[in-house]
């Protein structure tokens, strides 16, 4: 059952990324003051993709706490953090950002230092 | 060489750059302060934490617990105008700097007992962080002025 709840927040976490990447791109400079606040709601309203994004990090989000609640924290996150290379490798080949050396070997780092981190 | 000329030309506009860390910046205080909020409000919480949806629509009363998640909201909303920015394989491993701060803030406010290979985690996110810090934020489309 771990594996499946952990596939499932993986998954999700990584396709909700995705997804909000991609549109946020799509949409433009957004910003967080008041004005750029109710611009980006309008935003996530207009666009279905975003709306599904939200939907898979909510799935994200319970998968997760099902999991925490079933084993150790110190297996639930540093497992999930493996979502890190997934959204990685999907950045350079499904959104085709350019991922070089220095970036691949800072995310490696920071996966290492996370891993360390959920003891 | 073209687009990369380009690519690089975009992300080293000086104001394009203070809005992206300015955005980071935010949301990298933003989350661990609503969770280290919502863990305050759920631990002083009488009580236990359930599957009864009524037990959490009574947690979400409590004056923390709203607090946390009103910033987790913004949080997440501030993580988005980011992606607008810049690329996500950017975002990912600089964001993460959240985790020490995460660390720091359970130590300093909760009392949570911070252990050695927590802080070597620490180390690497930050070496990680910065070295990610160091690359163009924005490789594919440039962002659009709002309109």
């Amino acid at each position: 059952m771990k594996w499946i709840l952990l596939s499932v927040v993986v998954t999700a976490t990584a396709l909700s990324d995705l997804l909000q990447s991609h549109e946020m791109k799509r949409a433009g400079e957004q910003s967080v003051g008041a004005r750029g606040l109710a611009r980006l709601l309008k935003t996530i309203a207009m666009r279905r993709y975003l709306i599904l994004s939200i939907v898979c990090l909510a799935i994200s989000f319970f998968a997760f706490m099902a999991l925490v609640q079933a084993e150790p924290l110190s297996f639930a996150v540093p497992a999930s953090a493996s979502s890190f290379i997934l959204e990685t490798v999907a950045a350079k080949f499904v959104l085709k950002e350019r991922v070089g050396m220095r970036r691949g070997a800072g995310a490696l780092l920071v996966l290492g230092g996370v891993i360390l981190l959920a003891r | 060489m073209a687009v990369a000329r380009k690519a690089d030309y975009i992300v080293q506009t000086p104001a394009l750059r203070l809005r992206t860390y300015s955005l980071l910046g935010l949301f990298v205080f933003l989350r661990p302060l609503g969770n280290l909020s919502l863990a305050w409000g759920t631990k002083h919480f009488p009580q236990v934490l359930s599957l009864n949806p009524l037990v959490y629509l009574r947690a979400m009363v409590d004056p923390f617990v709203a607090l946390g998640i009103a910033m987790l909201i913004l949080a997440l909303l501030t993580r988005m105008a980011l992606l607008s920015l810049a690329d996500l394989s950017f975002v990912l491993p600089v964001t993460a700097i959240g985790y020490v701060l995460a660390t720091l803030f359970g130590q300093v406010f909760l009392h949570e007992n911070v252990h050695a290979q927590q802080w070597i985690g620490s180390v690497l996110i930050f070496l990680g962080t910065g070295l990610v810090g160091t690359t163009s934020q924005n490789t594919t489309t440039p962002a659009e002025e709002p309109g």
